[in-house]
């Protein structure tokens, strides 16, 4: 049979088991979390090579992450974690069928992401230092500058997801695509919470 | 389970079936397949092209070390060729060769149609062979790496390796990883959620086991790779300062992230192998392996433990004594779940209902040997005092091709004897198989055995050749020899290969009287694996009464209409025996609505939805080749070709997430 059978198969295939998959049902969902999982190793070695370098080299330079002034990552970690409520409030509408509470939510977390990046450049812009100052420095762009990525990655699945919102591809049943790059959007909020702690709150601690 | 039941006429199905998973064998075809059998095939194809030109190399250093103050080749034409050797064998060959008998194997041994992600496979293996291509066309430039399989910085950086020779390393890794990221994810939730009915956890076949840990430790060790590899770049590239003493860095970050990576690393290679042996064992002691629970065990553990090791490549860094002795304990400890899953094989072998001396047992029994002799210098490396003296001898290169040839190569041609009738449907020759082992065994020993000696007697790695008088002449003569030995065994493999593809007998769906559900069909199988969803009751389903492609409220009904398929019968006889049946089946057994196969529910194995699978695409292909441009750019610095490449890759990701009519069917008419 072709595929243009599937029109007359109904929401459920064959011995009445489900076709239309959401959450831990669907091998996206599974795919999206062991993709987000080598992820989180990687930004787990960028911050193992930060401990490792700061504790066991002199000059290191990580006494400059005292003075780095607290305001911007502390509003941009507000703006990321509203991003997140906001990617969860669409998702929820979609869950009910509300596509249109899904565009608003998708609209808000772009436009919060998008302020995360410009609070993010303004920082890079009033450094004194380059990347190419210290290791700490090189360590320091490299890493927030990997999560900014992320984050721009995450705000063009966000548009692609809003572009098939605008089709009409979702539904309550059918949101699998949503779902997967909303989960993507927590994880790379979560990672930006460990960023802060290490390069931006723990000089000041230890 | 339960679910309406109806009457099939499994003929007719199959030839639904086959209009529904049928690739055309036209070029378009063969570019845009998604079948794991074809995909798992070229794995072990290209695996296997790239072991050859491994080989090349080591002949080339083994011609040149085969007696002293030899100039056959250059100093860095030497550096060039073991830095490609061990890049080429560990990275392109020993891993991916595994890939492929995964890829093949994992959704027949499930009773799945294909893998959880058909295109991710596929595109899985072109990258693979397009990080191949460009790692090697660094030869086009006589630019290929020079700083060792594991390129330890200074060597590698811009001051001591100014041309592109370890650009080209760290950019086709960085290519490489991402394939093998993508193909372990794969594995990973085909073993979780398209398991047949039947098949829960407990009863899963080790090689999934192996798979599945295999993978995961993939998913978890490839970062730190990655992380080194950018930080090498960057600091070659863009003048930070990663690596850098002066300026705050230290050459060690990068053995620590390499080996954080490379010690699981070493694990990837050889846990699927170990696997093997599970799965082929028993079946020529014509028995259940002994302690499967406890191998299944052994072998997360020993993939657990594999990240607890690393430090043990380190030990003549000057480290703080505390560590060393917590390595050096943590690799003795990995030594148990090795030592477990060995015994069991010894204790399988002990209790053989029946020995079968077949070529693929006799290759394990080599392989055990093998081990052993490897394992066991890697427990004397593992203590600390005696790896300062044998530390960048000549005892550690007997030590890692002891195990990489012995717990990989060994096993892994294993699995060709053993399967290769499954996929080429022709069996290979017994009489040249038991020449090939023998040979190659000899070979290898007489190869990598002497190395040990003049290892202790002070010979280090890597030297391009050595003065007269020290010991060691002699001896490298032995292992030159060895090695044209060894070369013999691996052409008598190619030629039994080639000579079994035109002149071998006809493979029945079961030859080797095996337990799991890849010969339960046909031997090649149709494209669709298998005409019903087969269901399991046991760890051995065709070693049981239970009908794997007949379950139990299928049987009794064709008990009742036909006597001669009585229960147990299709058993013995494998699958074909039911072509042109009509039987009652549960309905989620059939799924022929299209590519279909079905998901199960991740401990018990029960039936919880129908996947509809994706049909051939171009796209697979096309984001390796916009990476392939994107990598290059980044190769050649230009920032044009990067952005034009970048823009291509987003464009092919975005295409291929496009909906079509089988991934993302359109709603039922209101």
């Amino acid at each position: 049979m072709s595929s243009a059978s599937y029109a007359d198969a109904g929401e459920r295939g064959t011995g009445g088991l489900p076709i239309r998959l959401t959450g831990s049902r669907s091998p996206a969902w599974w795919g999206t979390v062991w993709f987000c999982a080598t992820e989180a190793m990687l930004f787990a070695s960028f911050l193992g090579a930060y401990f490792f370098l700061r504790g066991s080299v002199e000059a290191f330079g990580a006494e400059g992450g005292r003075y780095v002034p607290l305001a911007r990552p502390l509003v941009m970690t507000a703006l990321l974690l509203s991003s997140s409520v906001t990617a969860w409030w669409g998702e929820r509408g979609i869950e009910r069928g509300e596509g249109g509470r899904l565009r608003i939510g998708l609209a808000a977390t772009f436009v919060l992401g998008v302020a995360f990046l410009l609070i993010q450049a303004n920082e890079y812009a009033s450094r004194d230092a380059s990347w190419t100052t210290s290791a700490y420095d090189s360590l320091f762009i490299t890493i927030t500058g990997f999560h900014g990525a992320h984050v721009a990655g995450g705000l063009l699945m966000n548009l692609y997801v809003q572009l098939r919102a605008w089709l009409g591809h979702f539904d309550a049943e059918r949101h699998d695509a949503v779902s997967n790059a909303v989960l993507y959007w927590h994880f790379v909020d979560g990672v930006w919470l460990f960023i802060l702690a290490a390069l931006y709150l723990s000089p000041r601690l230890f | 389970m339960a679910g309406p039941v109806e009457r099939v006429d499994l003929a007719a199905l199959a030839t639904r079936l086959e209009e529904s998973w049928h690739t055309p064998k036209t070029l378009y075809g063969r570019l845009t397949t998604v079948d794991h059998k074809t995909i798992g095939m070229r794995y072990l194809a290209t695996a296997f092209v790239f072991l050859l030109l491994g080989g090349l190399q080591a002949g080339a250093m083994r011609a040149q070390l085969a007696r002293p103050e030899s100039h056959l080749l250059s100093p860095e034409a030497y550096d060039q060729l073991f830095s490609m050797h061990g890049t080429t064998m560990i990275f392109w060959y020993a891993s991916p060769v595994l890939s492929g008998f995964s890829n093949y194997l994992v959704p027949l041994m499930l009773g799945a149609r294909d893998m959880a992600f058909p295109r991710l496979n596929a595109f899985s293996y072109w990258t693979f062979l397009l990080s191949g291509l460009f790692i090697y066309s660094s030869a086009l430039g006589g630019v290929m790496p020079h700083g060792g399989w594991f390129a330890y910085v200074p060597y590698t950086n811009a001051q001591y390796s100014p041309q592109l020779n370890m650009d080209f390393y760290a950019l086709a890794l960085l290519f490489l990883t991402i394939s093998s990221t993508a193909g372990a994810i794969n594995f990973i939730v085909t073993i979780f959620k398209t398991r047949c009915p039947g098949m829960s956890v407990s009863r899963m076949p080790l090689f999934m086991w192996s798979t599945l840990t295999t993978s995961v430790s993939m998913v978890f060790a490839m970062p730190a790779l990655t992380a080194a590899l950018i930080f090498l770049e960057l600091d070659r590239r863009f003048g930070t300062h990663f690596y850098d003493p002066v300026r705050g860095g230290t050459p060690l970050l990068w053995q620590h992230l390499f080996w954080v990576f490379g010690h699981p690393w070493v694990y990837i290679v050889i846990l699927p192998a170990t696997g093997m042996a599970s799965m082929i064992i028993p079946t020529f002691c014509r028995r259940p392996i002994v302690g499967h629970v406890y191998v299944a065990l052994a072998t997360v553990s020993t993939g657990i433990f594999g990240f607890g090791v690393w430090a043990h490549h380190m030990f003549a860094t000057g480290m703080p004594a505390l560590s060393t002795a917590f390595f050096s304990a943590a690799s003795m400890g990995v030594s148990i779940p090795s030592g477990i899953q060995i015994f069991a094989w010894l204790a399988t072998i002990w209790a053989a209902r029946r020995h079968v001396l077949a070529t693929p047992m006799l290759f394990m029994l080599g392989f055990i040997c093998l081990f052993v002799i490897g394992g066991v210098s890697g427990v004397m490396t593992a203590s600390v005092p005696f790896d300062w003296q044998a530390t960048d001898t000549y005892f550690v290169v007997a030590h890692l091709h002891y195990v990489l040839i012995g717990i990989n190569l060994f096993p892994v041609l294993a699995g060709f004897y053993f399967w290769l009738p499954k996929m080429t449907g022709r069996m290979l020759s017994e009489r040249l198989g038991k020449w090939n082992f023998w040979v190659l065994f000899i070979g290898v020993n007489l190869t990598f055995f002497p190395m040990h000696v003049v290892g202790l007697r002070g010979m280090p790695r890597r030297v391009y050749t050595y003065p007269a008088g020290m010991g060691w002449d002699w001896l490298n003569l032995v292992e030159s020899v060895g090695a044209v030995v060894t070369v013999v065994g691996i052409a008598l493999f190619v030629v039994n290969v080639l000579w079994s593809l035109k002149r071998g007998v006809p493979a029945r769906a079961n030859p080797w009287g095996a337990a799991t559900l890849e010969w339960a069909t046909s031997s090649p199988p149709p494209e669709y694996n298998f005409t019903v969803i087969p269901t399991v009751s046991g760890r051995e389903p065709l070693w049981e009464a239970h009908d794997a492609l007949l379950g139990p409220a299928d049987q009794e009904d064709v008990q009742a209409t036909d006597p001669a398929r009585a229960v147990g019968h299709a058993t013995l006889h494998g699958a074909p025996r039911h072509e042109g049946a009509v039987v009652r089946l549960q309905e989620w057994r059939v799924l022929d609505e299209g590519k279909e196969t079905l998901e199960s529910t991740l401990l018990d194995a029960d039936p919880q939805a129908v996947l509809r699978m994706p049909g051939d695409s171009l796209w697979p292909l096309v984001l390796s080749l916009a990476l392939t441009g994107l990598f290059a750019a980044l190769l050649f610095k230009s920032p044009l070709w990067t952005a034009l490449a970048g823009v291509a890759t987003l464009g092919s990701i975005a295409g291929w997430l496009w909906p079509t009519a089988a991934t993302f069917p359109p709603r039922r008419a209101a």
